[in-house]
């Protein structure tokens, strides 16, 4: 008896529940996504949008260990500028300290610009 | 489709190819990346600057000089480098050589002169044309060397004759050492005399002959950085007010300032921000609600701000929410998952008005841009593409399928390609005349009309 009562609850339950779910996904389509992204990365920083983000971009830029860290990546590129490849690598910083090799490397800009022909 | 008619013009209006400029190989250098795009006053002139540091202007022909069917076409008219890449010995950090901004300043003699600015040092330009040398000096020959004097045995009066035309570009003022942060905006005052840059976290007042010194009119770096929760993204001075300007903030409110009122504006004369149900918020509220451009309609009653997902129009008297709100993508509100991973949840988009403030454009992804009709409230989605690029094709209106069964020429989002992005583009301020850059390419489309 008791059983086939509790039985009943949770059909009732499953069925507001999932009229719940469906009204989330009807009604936010950003709060699935929010929760797709949380699924992935379950560590994702509790201040949403804050201050991460903006210190990162603050301190948007290639760093490198030093000028002449810096001189000799441009130089390199000057004698191979076919070296285009690893434009988008992340920045290197924090970790350990970046070397010619780490970082991605610069086509300076020699030629006129191509909508100038 | 009916044919792209009524958006930006009247109903029979209807927009078509006109110009391509770039290269065509799939291989993008990224210093072809076109940054900014600006129309000047007259629309005479098209300045594109791009992630080499370069600037390309081109001139609309005259019309009447050659072919009929040729009908004011933009041309090469100068191109220089602007700014070159620089090292920040203190940080140990490169600075980027790219072109942020370009502002036309208002044309006051023959020459002309604009700003640009990349992330740090913002320089005043002069192009002016040559088109008459002196020829019959005396003391040199023709060819610039020196002639012995004892061989001159008469006196000649200099004679101007008429050259090649020859444009030249040279840098006249260098505004530098102004910013910690890297600059978002440049704006010209409608004093002609003065602008204003901003960063991050600052906005500077310049005048135009002093390089050596600015004021700083905004400051809102806290004094702990762990405290920051808000930066400036984009600033404009007002059109015909000189002592206003606004500003925006990736929390997507926008702040009226009043110059007159303090010599420091960090309290703002009107705070512009549209409530937001507390109930939707999500991780990426604040995200997609950041201002990535915010401009001043040319009546200067209007104010437009894109955020990612939207345009909205402000009335400058009415600061608790927005009079007009116009979807640009909606369809990608169920993919901000995937687009915070890709990082394109952080694109910055530009908007911009018509000459007459009664259309607005801006870009979106796939190579689409939107233009909006405040007036019929017909919009349209538009592409620029290799393949519409016969002269003077009529452009087919484009349509993102977002669910469901997908109609014939119609786009679905996941075949959306992110990696074009259309987030520069322009008005001619008097004529249907509009630049979109697609990448590395500057498409030039026109109104249908001869």
């Amino acid at each position: 008896m008791s059983s086939e009562v509790e039985k009943v609850k949770t059909i009732e339950d499953a069925s507001a529940e999932e009229q719940r779910e469906m009204e989330d996904k009807v009604v936010s389509p950003e709060k699935v996504e929010e929760a797709k992204l949380k699924a992935r990365y379950p560590h994702l920083g509790a201040k949403p949008g804050g201050s991460d983000f903006l210190r990162k971009r603050l301190q948007k830029g290639q760093k490198y260990f030093d000028s002449g860290d810096y001189n000799m990546a441009k130089a390199k590129m000057k004698n191979k500028q076919l070296l285009s490849a690893a434009a988008d690598k992340t920045e290197v910083t924090g970790d350990h300290i970046p070397t010619p090799q780490d970082l991605p490397q610069r086509k300076p800009s020699l030629v006129a610009s191509k909508l100038a022909v | 489709g009916a044919g792209n008619a009524g958006v930006g013009g009247g109903n029979d209006f209807q927009w078509c190819f006109s110009q391509v400029k770039g290269a065509i190989d799939e291989d993008v250098a990224e210093a072809d990346i076109i940054s900014t795009v600006e129309f000047n006053y007259s629309g005479d002139l098209l300045a594109t600057g791009d992630k080499g540091g370069r600037v390309v202007i081109f001139q609309r022909e005259q019309e009447g000089n050659n072919r009929s069917h040729s009908r004011g076409e933009y041309n090469v008219y100068s191109t220089f480098q602007s700014h070159e890449p620089e090292f920040d010995y203190l940080k140990s950090l490169e600075i980027e050589e790219k072109i942020n901004k370009i502002r036309w300043l208002p044309q006051q003699n023959a020459a002309h002169f604009l700003l640009s600015t990349n992330d740090k040092t913002i320089k005043l330009w002069k192009i002016s044309e040559r088109d008459k040398r002196a020829e019959g000096y005396n003391l040199k020959d023709e060819n610039g060397r020196l002639r012995d004097p004892f061989r001159i045995t008469s006196l000649r009066v200099p004679v101007l004759k008429p050259m090649d035309l020859m444009v030249e570009a040279s840098p006249r003022r260098i505004f530098a050492n102004a910013h910690t942060y890297h600059i978002n905006s440049i704006s010209v005052n409608s004093d002609h005399e003065t602008y204003l840059s901003a960063d991050d976290l600052r906005i500077n007042l310049w005048h135009l002959e002093i390089t050596d010194r600015s004021f700083n009119i905004v400051d809102i770096k806290p004094a702990n950085m762990e405290e920051l929760t808000e930066v400036i993204t984009a600033a404009e001075c007002h059109p015909n007010q000189c002592n206003v300007f606004v500003y925006s903030s990736s929390k997507g409110t926008i702040r009226l300032c009043d110059m007159r009122a303090s010599a420091l504006c960090d309290r703002h004369s009107k705070f512009f921000e549209e409530p937001e149900d507390p109930s939707s918020r999500s991780f990426f509220s604040e995200i997609i609600s950041s201002i990535s451009d915010v401009k001043f309609s040319h009546s200067g009653r209007y104010m437009m701000t894109r955020d990612y997902l939207s345009v909205k129009v402000w009335d400058l008297n009415m600061e608790s929410r927005p009079v007009e709100t116009y979807q640009v993508h909606e369809y990608l509100r169920s993919k901000l998952c995937s687009l915070y991973e890709n990082d394109c949840i952080f694109d910055k988009f530009e908007c911009c008005w018509n000459g007459s403030d009664n259309a607005i454009m801006t870009g979106s992804y796939n190579n689409f841009f939107r233009m909006f009709d405040r007036n019929t409230r017909r919009d349209i989605t538009l592409e620029a593409s290799r393949e519409s690029s016969k002269p003077r094709a009529i452009l087919k209106p484009r349509k993102v399928c977002t669910g469901g069964k997908r109609k014939k020429d119609e786009i679905s989002v996941d075949s959306l390609d992110f990696n074009k992005k259309i987030l520069h583009t322009a008005w001619h301020p008097k004529e249907n005349i509009i630049a979109v850059a697609a990448t590395n390419n500057l498409y030039i489309f026109q109104d249908k009309i001869n």
